[in-house]
């Protein structure tokens, strides 16, 4: 695909949906009334595990307006576990702890009532007997054997435990002059969206539809609802024109829909739940990884890194939806942007007594980016070689691509130097390695943090098969149908819904552009799942690619269709007919043309002048499989996972102030790589909210548990979330190279920033502190902690100055 | 309890348990939907809506205690049906928002700020907002937003401050 | 987080809050309602009333008084932010309201509300006690006053009577020619409780000595601290950052400092010493600049 220019798509255009936003028009799940709705508040256990004895509804039913009180032996005799990812079937999964609760805060009872404060009140009267149970927290003891264990009937709390060996490992590790191993640990954090999950679900007996209205993103989302209730998958509707406010993998939402799917049913009438933030926290299942990497690499006295081994230890929390898959997808770019020649990754999966984890921007492969480059640095440190020259000494080189890793994925396209080059000079490395110096020179601790990663995009199952060999899934799709009514007037679809990506402009500047009409022309739909084709989702940074596929695509379907009833009613051949804007004309002789509402009419109303067995009207869909997908992994667990792979390099000058410990970035630098850039205002939102994730994420943000297993970080107040004086301006330095899959060369954004801004701030603190000999290696890093570490670190060297 | 309230310089009248919030009022009985619950205790901002001009948290007041005060939602400082106010259009313009949800906050938040500093800095900007948590942009299409509002008021044929 | 059900009463007057105060069991008083509402929302405060004083008149006000001002109970932080009394008067005050939580906070809590909520990384009750501000309550009919150091007994706790309601709060003005304000604190983001906190108030003579100084840290303990020892060191001497450095880890050694999941202990009392120090400093270089009066 070459870079040419083009009419509509990389052109500086508004975002459309802004439009509702601004004056208060989005159409959030919490904003839809449906008359008589009621409402649901939950009961929560307040220990970390505990044997449910007895449930006392008496006062609670008794209490004002109270409708109903449901436990979970019911829910569980009328629904079907939810789904898992991975075959482990003794770890069930439902909305509601069935005789045993294993986290605090999991969800014991629901109350409906005419409010949700009548709900409140009425929870606060269910009286539930427990039997405190020994619990687990740490990662690590859970895995080791004789910690309690979370699910009895499944006999230990290791959900996957599979090792990977792709290429000679032990022979290249044998062969390099030099090794070395750290581990570091990635926090319990999330992606915390300031929309909490809400659903309204009504059932209508007499269509027996449920209607679903929820601020979800999730794949397979209606079926699932479906599977759970014993509903067959067309009797769930769920609304696609809900607006989402906020998700970035989290709002998956389906323990909150199956509740209420179900109460509506059995009480007839619709019911409401908006988790509130205390939900939300607590047992929303919307924690993310908390990881520990073990890392050893093997290098060369000019620090390339011939192989790496890794063991990376989730702690998912008491139950397991799809999170295990997060230590699956980052094997699409096991090696980062480096040319390591052998891998051996170790991915374990265990559960505890803590909230559940979700899918987290990224799908695991932000906290692999940070191990990766963690080792990356050591690497250097150990050889006294420059940070950046190390890097660029690894990078997978432009005229390497297409380029195959060890884990089987071949990256579709890159020139990694060129975006590090640019950064490089935009930053004037020189001058800011300065400028850090005169900093330290005045007291401060300084240092320059760096990062270079993938972000893999286009999204693809195949994580899943690897993972769980039971489960042959290798198709990933999305659509769009495009149809031109009697008027002229074209109406596209989008089959998901959205949470700020802009998809309803993405999808309207790719059927402009093909079309060569005003994208502002096209009108974009959200037809409801019943009425919709398949979709994925928003997920694994795929919707540039998918949906913009798509819409191509169908684009270019009617596209075809103008040319062939252009070309039969003006009595010329195929080859002649030529495309110009809407209308159609005769190559050789343009006065001689169909314009665009004469080809309609045509198509609507004037059957007799169509060409022979062609359909009336102008209809088209598209529904595209995923580019370089179809294939299940090989024995030894190699396949191609994602289509194609963004960069980014993250460059920036922090200090730490030496008393305090308080960091601040003054300077930060990015180079993006996303290919073909269709929306530029939408993709710069996206890497910006991204670093801003990613500051959070390694400096401030932490689901902080106490040793009684208590979130102890429960409310907005104790988890920070960023604000706009935490996040510094940032440059951002673009380069295309675009994609050889897609139909325009872009790749995937959504994930951008995210997933070096983590590693880079890591570098930084640790080029800071490297002075004092301290090593920090786990996130986040909280500027007390760091405070003490510094200080201790001081005092040790006081101790060694001070004579006698 | 009966409560008149002044919201968006029109008296309506609403009759409310003391516990009810002036954010769910607005929402609920007032169907004024622009005000968002994000955490309803204070923390993040999209609850946000003017108090006599000035921007407060419409989670932390209860209705019954919000008579008296002009209350101001997005909705009211919409010009009308299909308009756009300069600072929603300069929102619009540098794309400050994703997902919509703490971007009315944002807006009111703006409003007070450009009317009382016509000229606000970069620094004056981040420290306006800093109140409201926004979980896609990363803040710099909005400070964009809200910089780009004021060079473009300030051309306008109006009043620079408000008396 | 919808709150426990109350009954609401708007007061005419104090007198008639004052009555309700001493009549009703489980009662409390609402005015900005910028602590007290997160706590109902939370159902970790449950009133069965309240009692709305925001628009008691006589509440309200900023009043020069002999001795200083003195500054109504519902007076809002906004007010103080703004005030031309207050910057001149007390200008310590001054200068913590912008780290006062956000502005949008500051446009409806009251000072009030801050003293009695008695969060020990208040900014106000940190003032309050190193200046020592005097608070003033009704209970029932009678008045009385308490001094600020007094006033606050541990975190969230204070020497108010549950059926009191605080009426006012007087700080003391210096008289001094050459004032100057420090004040410093640390904490995560910028608008955050503080882990630590430092205010300092210097009076300096036409020769550069240190009159009087008061020095206050906040944030490390369960109330706010006045280090009066280290203001008898640096009285009547240059202050010399070293012996200012000295002195306050001197102050410190024994405190017991909080700890939690955002700071140890260790962190808090090492850090109080620096901004203390900073304080100190910042006072004292404002002092020199200032122009007698």
């Amino acid at each position: 695909m070459s870079t040419k220019s083009f009419r509509f798509v990389s052109t500086d255009r508004r975002v459309r949906e802004d439009r509702r936003f601004v004056v208060g028009k989005g159409r959030f799940a919490a904003d839809i009334a449906a008359a008589g709705t009621r409402h649901v508040a939950l009961v929560t256990c307040p220990h970390p595990a505990a044997r449910i004895l007895a449930i006392d509804k008496v006062a609670a039913l008794a209490a004002p307006g109270v409708h109903y009180v449901l436990d979970g032996r019911e829910l569980a005799a009328a629904t079907q576990p939810l789904l898992a990812g991975l075959d482990t079937p003794k770890v069930p999964r439902r909305p509601i702890a069935v005789d045993v609760a294993r986290y605090a805060g999991e969800w014991v009872a629901a109350v409906v009532a005419d409010t949700r404060a009548l709900a409140e009140d009425a929870a606060e009267l269910v009286r539930v007997d427990y039997q405190p149970l020994p619990f687990v927290l740490d990662g690590e003891a859970a895995y080791a054997p004789g910690s309690p264990i979370v699910h009895a009937d499944h006999g230990s709390n290791v959900l996957l435990d599979r090792t990977f060996v792709w290429g000679e490992v032990e022979k290249d590790f044998t062969e390099s002059p030099h090794r070395l191993s750290l581990r570091v640990k990635w926090g319990r954090s999330s992606t915390v969206p300031i929309e909490t999950f809400a659903v309204l679900a009504s059932w209508d007996p007499w269509r027996e539809v449920l209607d679903v209205y929820a601020s979800v993103q999730m794949p397979r989302f209606p079926d699932q609802v479906a599977l759970a209730l014993k509903l067959p998958g067309s009797s769930v509707r769920v609304y696609n024109d809900v607006d989402v406010g906020g998700s970035y993998g989290v709002k998956r939402g389906i323990k909150h829909a199956v509740l209420v799917g179900y109460l509506s049913r059995r009480l007839g009438f619709p019911v409401r739940l908006v988790e509130d933030r205390l939900e939300n926290m607590r047992a929303g299942d919307g924690h993310g990884p908390e990881r520990n990497f073990d890392v050893e690499v093997a290098f060369d006295e000019m620090g390339v890194i011939r192989s790496m081994k890794m063991r990376a230890l989730d702690n998912v929390g008491a139950y397991a939806g799809r999170s295990p898959f997060q230590l699956g997808k980052p094997i699409s770019a096991i090696v980062g942007p480096y040319r390591i020649q052998s891998v051996q990754y170790r991915a374990i999966a265990v559960t505890s007594n803590k909230t559940v984890q979700e899918a987290v921007r990224a799908f695991g492969q932000s906290p692999t980016n940070y191990a990766i480059e963690r080792a990356i640095e050591e690497v250097a440190r150990h050889r006294g070689l420059d940070r950046l020259e190390v890097r660029r000494r690894n990078l997978i080189r432009a005229d390497e691509f297409p380029y195959l890793i060890p884990s089987g994925t071949t990256y579709d396209s890159g020139d990694y130097h060129a975006v590090v080059d640019k950064v490089v000079a935009r930053a004037d490395y020189a001058a800011l390695v300065a400028e850090r110096d005169r900093l330290r020179a005045q007291g401060l601790l300084a240092g320059i943090g760096m990062a270079a990663c993938l972000e893999p995009s286009g999204a693809n199952s195949t994580f899943e098969p690897l993972l769980n060999p039971k489960n042959e899934t290798t198709t990933y799709t999305d659509s769009c149908r495009i149809n031109v009514d009697v008027s002229g007037a074209v109406t596209a679809t989008i089959h998901t819904l959205s949470a700020g990506q802009g998809h309803e402009t993405l999808v309207g500047t790719v059927i402009g552009e093909v079309l060569e009409i005003d994208p502002d022309r096209i009108r974009v739909v959200r037809p409801d799942s019943l009425a919709s084709l398949p979709s994925q989702t928003p997920v694994g940074s795929r919707m540039a690619i998918m949906l913009g596929g798509a819409a191509f695509h169908a684009a270019q379907k009617l596209k075809a269709r103008l040319l062939a009833i252009a070309a039969h009613d003006l009595k010329i051949a195929p080859e002649r007919a030529a495309y110009g804007a809407g209308d159609v004309f005769d190559r050789t002789a343009p006065q001689n043309r169909r314009t665009w509402i004469e080809l309609v009419t045509i198509a609507h109303r004037n059957f007799h002048r169509l060409p022979p067995n062609t359909e009336p009207g102008l209809a088209f869909a598209h529904v595209m499989q995923v580019p370089t997908g179809g294939r299940l992994p090989t024995a030894d667990g190699r396949v191609q996972m994602y289509p194609c792979f963004a960069f980014e390099f993250h460059l920036l000058l922090m200090t730490i102030d030496p008393d305090l410990g308080k960091p601040e970035i003054k300077r930060y630098f990015v180079g993006h790589d996303c290919g073909t850039v269709i929306n530029p205002k939408i993709v710069r939102g996206m890497t910006m909210g991204g670093i801003a994730h990613g500051i959070g994420a390694a400096l401030y943000e932490e689901f902080a548990y106490d040793a009684q297993g208590q979130l102890v970080a429960q409310s907005l107040m104790d988890y920070l979330l960023p604000s706009a004086h935490e996040v510094p301006p940032v440059e951002i330095v673009h380069h295309v190279t675009p994609s050889p899959h897609t139909v325009f060369g872009q790749k995937g954004s959504g994930e951008s920033g995210y997933l070096g801004a983590p590693a880079a701030i890591a570098s930084a603190v640790n080029d800071a502190v490297r002075p004092l000999g301290i090593v920090v290696d786990s996130l986040p890093i909280k500027l007390a902690q760091l405070g003490d570490m510094i200080a201790a670190a001081r005092d040790k060297s006081n101790t060694v100055e001070v004579p006698k | 309890m009966r409560v008149e309230l002044i919201v968006n310089g029109e008296m309506r009248t609403v009759e409310v348990e003391p516990r009810m919030s002036l954010l769910d009022c607005l929402r609920e009985r007032l169907l004024l939907t622009g005000a968002h619950a994000g955490c309803e205790h204070g923390v993040c901002g999209a609850c946000t809506v003017l108090i006599d001009g000035a921007p407060a948290r419409s989670c932390l007041m209860f209705a019954v205690q919000a008579d008296g005060y002009a209350i101001t939602t997005i909705e009211g400082v919409t010009p009308g049906p299909g308009e756009l106010s300069p600072i929603q259009d300069a929102f619009c313009e540098t794309h400050g928002m994703q997902c919509g949800y703490c971007t009315p906050a944002m807006i009111l938040t703006a409003h007070a700020l450009l009317a009382d500093n016509p000229e606000p800095t970069r620094a004056d900007i981040v420290d306006a907002i800093s109140a409201n948590i926004c979980r896609c942009t990363g803040y710099a299409q909005i400070v964009e937003a809200i910089a780009l509002a004021a060079e473009r008021m300030r051309g306008l044929n109006q009043p620079a401050r408000k008396p | 987080m919808k709150p426990a059900s109350f009954e609401y009463v708007r007061a005419a007057d104090l007198d008639q809050a004052c009555a309700m105060l001493a009549a009703g069991d489980d009662t409390r008083v609402i005015a900005g309602g910028q602590t007290l509402v997160p706590l109902m929302a939370m159902r970790l405060a449950r009133p069965k009333r309240l009692i709305d004083i925001a628009r008691i008149s006589d509440l309200a006000f900023v009043r020069q008084e002999r001795e200083g001002i003195a500054i109504g109970a519902t007076t809002r932080q906004c007010v103080l932010e703004r005030d031309a009394v207050v910057r001149a008067a007390v200008p310590l005050l001054a200068k913590v309201m912008p780290f006062v939580g956000h502005a949008a906070i500051r446009s409806r809590g009251t000072v009030g509300g801050s003293l009695a909520n008695a969060d020990p990384a208040a900014e106000i009750a940190l003032v309050a006690v190193t200046l020592g501000a005097t608070l003033i309550y009704r209970q029932g009919a009678a008045s009385a006053e308490i001094a600020a150091s007094d006033f606050f007994i541990g975190p969230m706790m204070t020497a108010l009577p549950a059926t009191a309601c605080l009426t006012a709060v007087r700080f003391p003005r210096w008289r001094d020619a050459r004032i100057g304000v420090g004040f410093h604190e640390v904490s995560a983001r910028r608008s955050d409780f503080a882990f630590a906190s430092a205010a300092a108030q210097v009076a300096l003579d036409d020769d550069g000595v240190c009159r009087r100084l008061a020095l206050g840290v906040g944030a490390v303990t369960a109330c706010p601290l006045r280090l009066d020892t280290v203001a008898k060191a640096l009285e009547g001497t240059r202050v010399e950052p070293a012996v200012a450095r000295t002195a306050v880890r001197a102050a410190l050694a024994d405190i017991e400092p909080l700890s939690d999941l955002h700071a140890s202990a260790d962190y808090r009392r090492r850090v109080a010493a620096s901004l203390a120090v900073r304080a100190i400093t910042d006072a004292c270089r404002a002092a020199e600049a200032a122009h007698a009066r």
